[in-house]
Parts: structure tokens; C-alpha cells; sequence
């Protein structure tokens, strides 16, 4: 497993437990006690640390090469999932995944944007960076739920729509400008729960939504830390600077009213718990779920167009 | 070498100037301005007279929201609405300088009070709902003001059923307000959604430059797209895609021109003719 640069002094106390216990065994001497102490010291230490991150400490965790993807949580959350492929306009974008799924029993369908672990898998995916044939293929399928009254879920994690010439010229600002508006149309609820980095438009994208989540330590902004200190400050090292002007962690968009609740994370993050994390986002998409299913289409819209139409802060 | 051929490489060595060079002359003068592309000595007031376009070369200099409304309406129609909506710093930032000193030097630098200006006025007849965006004002970017104002003057439109019209020149979302600013491109494209939802007509002009959160959102979202002679149009920056791919980008790359190739947009106006266009367009749609 990785172990991100803060986490450091964690892991030595830890293996120096481990070097300890290993010695009382060969030797014979009998050190539970002081193992006890050294144990409860730790997860102590543990606690306090995960507590008092700073945004840039938690970016970092939410950018976890260990952090369950998309394709981890369909496993964790869902059974019967089947993939649905393509935008019928000649790709099918690895970097969003979609299809149909039943969770607790209900069907659903459920699109998010997938990373890889590997340099390997993330040649693949694109590094989570979609192109504007992946927000098309989402918006086949969200019309594909409208069609059949299907609940809509996306798990949004990605740095951002891709930054390139091929997406430039496929139209990268109209096909996520077209979700936005066509989200806003659809009959069926949608539960958007960002998962790790929630970058600009690229997420918004998949995030209109009746109820939007996010993981603990995951993130939601309008630019990367980076790209805003290389624009604002000139300075690319600047980002943790940044991190913390942009107001950009869990708890902090709960406060600005732009997000609905916060999933907890196990402690040291989704990566080091994948059973917990499920279990987490599964119960608030069920609860979620259950609280829009009797709102009728007409009001649900309303509802929607409200909640976005009453963000922004201003003088008047 | 054709002969063609040196006249488009010409072309392209034009463009690529540009870039680098798109700060007025100031040492002549007021009096004098240089153009852009063409590099002639030019006088402010027969640029000014031509609409701000070169009268050399035709190049289209970038225009503020005042001027362009100007250009854009029948004499004396406009009217301003929403001016009471001002700019916050709901999240106390501070990058080199606070956000709230940025906002100041804006307003004393352009004279206007935010990035957009809205308002409903006539075009050769025609009552519309508009926004016009004012690059000036900190980069056009958009934060909660220019969003909500874009959002009631659709709003204003859904009212009084009329055309909305939408004058864009934004470098994107405006950063010192982040998430703020982000929800502005869902609320500004859910307003375009009631408009598509009550039949009605939404156009848009692009013009130099349209980037970012502005172009992923009610930019792009017309029935009709129009992009000005010479605008430069895209949703990442020309910088930030060169540091991905790690290549260096045709010279004509993100111009009206090139998304017109890639059926990105409807129409290229040249700025003479944008108000005729505009009206034709209305008219067309008349049952």
C-alpha cells in the first residue's frame, strides 16, 4: 500500500509495535503490557492525526492510488450490474463507465467516471479525464432512465474533463454545458456523490442532481489546486496554499449549502476499509433513494431547478 | 510553394502573432492603436467609427459590454436590470492580493460593476432579454453575480416570452469564489432549460475570447450559436492543453474558423453585419 509523505511517523510507531511483538515472541519475555500502552498511544496518535488534516493532506488521500474506484464500489454496492456501452457516435469513453444495476433490490442506473490503479489500467481510463464522447454516452443513459423511470446514481472522481485537441474539436464545453441543461429535464431522481477529486466542470457534468454527496476526504472545486496557483499566485507549489483559499473539503461545502451530507471514510480513508466505505455509500443512496421516491416528476424537477437556482452569494 | 499555399501560411503566421502581442501601443498615444494582426498604426477614432474592427485588415479588436451594446441595439431601447446585484467574497479569499481589492480595481479600471450586463432592449424592432458579458471586468470571469444576472434575464425572457440573447467573453469561471462559481454553470444551464422548455429562442454570440466554465455552460447551450469574426473559442486554454499533450497546437487552433470546421457553431458573424443577423434570425423564427 502507498503511504502518503504525513503518514510517515504513523507507520514507524506501527512497525516498531511489530518489531517488539516479534522479539517478546522469539525471546520469550512477556512485554503485553507495555504492547497495550503502545498500541492504544498509537491509535491515539491515529485518530488525532486523521482529524487535523489540511486540505492539500487531504487531497492527497482522496488521490490515493489505493482508493476503490468506480468499477470497486458496482461491486461493494451493487449486484446485477450490467455495462452499457458506447455513445452510438462512434466511441465508447473508458474514463465514464455506466449501465444498470439494482441496489437493495431496486433498479437503477448508475454512470461514473473510473480511474485506474495501475499505470496500466490508467492508460486505459484515461486517467479518469473523460472526453466529451463519455459525458454523450452518460447522456444516452440518462435518457435511457428517463425512458424506463429508473433512479439515476453517478460516482463522480475525476481531475477534470480532458484537455485536448481531439476534445476540443468533438465539443468538451457543449456536451458537459448539454448535461447540465438535459439533467435538469430529466423525471427521474438523481443522486450525484463525488468519491475522490471532483474537478471543475467535469464533474458538475454528472452532478445535477436532486441530492449531491461526497465521500469525507474527497474534494469538489472549481479548478485544481494547481491550476488555480499557477494562474492566481504564478506558482504551481502554491497548490496547498490554494487548497485552503478554495474551500474545497466535505465539510466546508455542507457549510456553503452546496452539498447535501458527508459519507464517513474509514480512518485513514476509503482505501484502507473498502467493506466500510460500501456499506456507507450504499445506506445513503438507499436512504436517498427512498426520500425522492414519491415526489412526482413535475415537483421533482422544480425542486431541482430551486436548489441549484439558489446558489451564489451576492450584495443586494 | 502555391501560391495559396504562402497566402495561408501567411494567415497562420498572423494568428500566431497575435498571441503574443495583444497589448495596445500605448507609447503613441491615445490617439493611435495598433493592430493586432496586421501591426499598421491605426486612428483610434477611424477604428472606433468601424465598429473597432481594423479598417486595414479587418481584424476584430475585442469590444466591452457598454460598446457593444452600443452596436447591438436600436438607439436609446436598452435597458439595464439587475444592476443591485453586486459582488461578495463569501469565502474571504486572498491569492496575492484579496479578492475584494481585485473587485475594486476592476469596477475603477472598466466603470461597470461586474462582468455581464443585463437588460432587455430592441433589435431592429425586436424586444430581447440580454446579457452581455465585458471581458475587461476581471477576465469576464463568472462568479454568483454574472450568474444570477444571466440567469434573470433568461428568467426576465421566460416572463415576458421573448427572445434571450446571450454576448459572451468570459476566460471562464472566476476562481475566487471556486465552488460558487461552479454552481453558476448548473444554474445558468437549467435557466436555458426552461427556455428550450417554453419554446423559446435562445441565441448565443461568442465572441474573443469565450473559455472555460462560460463555454461548458449557457455559451454553448443556444439554438443558435454565433461566433464573431475573429473570437477565439474553446473550453480549455491553449497553454494548459499544450502542457498535456506535450505538443504545440496548429496556429488557427480554437478561432471561430477552426470550430466552424468541426461543426462546433452555427454562424461566423463579422461584427457589421451581427446585428442584422441577429434580427433576421428573430424574424425567421416568427411563426
Amino acid at each position: 500500500m502507498t503511504i502518503l509523505e504525513f503518514e510517515k511517523p504513523l507507520y514507524e510507531i506501527e512497525e516498531k509495535i511489530e518489531e517488539l511483538k516479534k522479539i517478546s515472541e522469539s525471546s520469550g519475555m512477556d512485554v503485553s503490557n507495555q504492547l497495550e500502552t503502545f498500541e492504544k498511544q498509537a491509535m491515539e496518535y491515529k485518530k488525532e492525526l486523521y482529524a487535523n488534516l489540511t486540505p492539500a493532506q487531504r487531497i492527497q488521500i482522496a488521490r490515493h492510488a489505493d482508493r476503490p474506484t468506480f468499477l470497486d464500489y458496482i461491486k461493494l454496492i451493487t449486484t446485477d450490474f450490467i455495462e452499457l456501452h458506447g455513445d452510438r457516435e462512434g466511441s465508447d469513453d473508458r474514463a465514464i463507465i455506466g449501465g444498470i444495476a439494482k441496489i437493495n433490490g431496486q433498479s437503477i442506473v448508475i454512470i461514473g467516471t473510473q480511474k485506474g490503479k495501475t499505470t496500466k489500467e490508467n492508460l486505459i481510463y484515461n486517467f479518469g479525464m473523460p472526453q466529451p464522447q463519455g459525458y454523450r454516452k452518460a447522456l444516452r443513459l440518462f435518457y435511457h432512465a428517463n425512458k424506463f423511470n429508473l433512479p439515476i446514481v453517478t460516482l463522480i472522481d475525476t481531475p477534470g474533463a480532458y484537455p485536448g485537441i481531439k476534445a476540443e474539436e468533438t465539443g468538451q464545453g457543449t456536451a458537459i454545458a448539454v448535461n447540465l441543461k438535459e439533467m435538469a429535464k430529466l423525471n427521474v431522481p438523481i443522486i450525484a456523490i463525488i468519491t475522490g477529486e471532483g474537478c471543475s466542470g467535469g464533474a458538475l457534468g454528472l452532478a445535477v442532481a436532486d441530492r449531491v454527496f461526497m465521500l469525507e476526504h474527497s474534494y469538489y472545486t472549481v479548478i485544481s489546486p494547481e491550476g488555480c496557483a499557477s494562474i492566481l499566485w504564478r506558482d504551481a507549489t502554491k497548490a496547498d496554499i490554494a487548497a485552503q483559499a478554495l474551500k474545497i473539503t466535505s465539510e466546508d461545502l455542507l457549510e456553503l449549502e452546496i452539498i447535501d451530507g458527508i459519507i464517513k471514510e474509514p480512518l485513514g480513508g476509503a482505501h484502507c476499509d473498502y467493506e466500510m466505505i460500501g456499506n456507507g455509500l450504499k445506506n445513503t443512496i438507499i436512504k436517498a433513494l427512498d426520500e425522492l421516491k414519491n415526489i412526482n416528476s413535475t415537483q421533482l424537477r422544480e425542486e431541482r431547478y430551486n436548489k441549484f437556482r439558489r446558489m451564489g452569494v451576492f450584495c443586494q | 510553394m502555391t501560391v495559396k499555399d504562402w497566402f495561408e501560411q501567411r494567415k497562420e503566421m498572423q494568428i500566431a502573432r497575435r498571441d503574443k502581442e495583444t497589448q495596445i501601443d500605448d507609447s503613441i498615444g491615445k490617439l493611435w492603436v495598433k493592430c493586432y494582426n496586421c501591426n499598421t498604426q491605426l486612428l483610434r477614432k477611424e477604428v472606433e467609427e468601424n465598429l473597432e474592427v481594423c479598417p486595414k485588415c479587418g481584424y476584430h479588436f475585442r469590444i466591452n459590454a457598454r460598446t457593444r451594446i452600443n452596436q447591438l441595439f436600436d438607439e436609446g431601447t436598452f435597458e439595464e436590470m439587475f444592476s443591485n446585484i453586486t459582488t461578495a467574497d463569501p469565502l474571504n479569499f486572498t491569492d496575492t492580493e484579496s479578492y475584494k481589492k481585485r473587485i475594486n480595481q476592476a469596477k475603477a479600471k472598466t466603470n461597470m460593476n461586474e462582468a455581464v450586463i443585463a437588460g432587455i432592449g430592441k433589435i431592429d424592432g425586436n424586444e430581447v432579454s440580454a446579457a452581455i458579458m465585458d471581458f475587461e471586468f476581471m477576465g469576464g470571469s463568472m462568479g454568483s453575480v454574472v450568474g444570477e444576472k444571466v440567469t434573470l434575464a433568461m428568467e426576465e425572457a421566460l416572463k415576458r416570452k421573448i427572445p434571450m440573447i446571450a454576448v459572451t467573453a468570459s476566460g471562464g469561471a472566476r476562481m475566487q469564489e471556486s465552488i460558487l462559481s461552479l454552481m453558476q454553470m448548473a444554474k445558468t444551464s437549467c435557466a436555458v432549460a426552461k427556455l428550450n422548455e417554453a419554446g423559446l429562442l435562445y441565441i448565443t454570440v461568442l465572441t474573443e475570447p469565450t473559455f472555460g466554465g462560460v463555454t461548458a455552460s449557457f455559451a454553448t447551450l443556444g439554438d443558435i450559436i454565433i461566433a464573431e469574426q475573429d473570437a477565439r473559442i474553446g473550453f480549455a486554454g491553449r497553454r494548459v492543453i499544450e502542457q498535456t499533450i506535450r505538443q504545440s497546437l496548429p496556429a488557427d487552433f480554437q478561432t471561430a474558423d477552426y470550430l466552424m470546421k468541426f461543426g462546433q457553431i452555427d454562424i461566423i458573424s463579422s461584427r457589421a453585419e451581427l446585428k442584422s443577423t441577429i434580427a433576421k434570425l428573430i424574424s425567421l423564427h416568427k411563426k
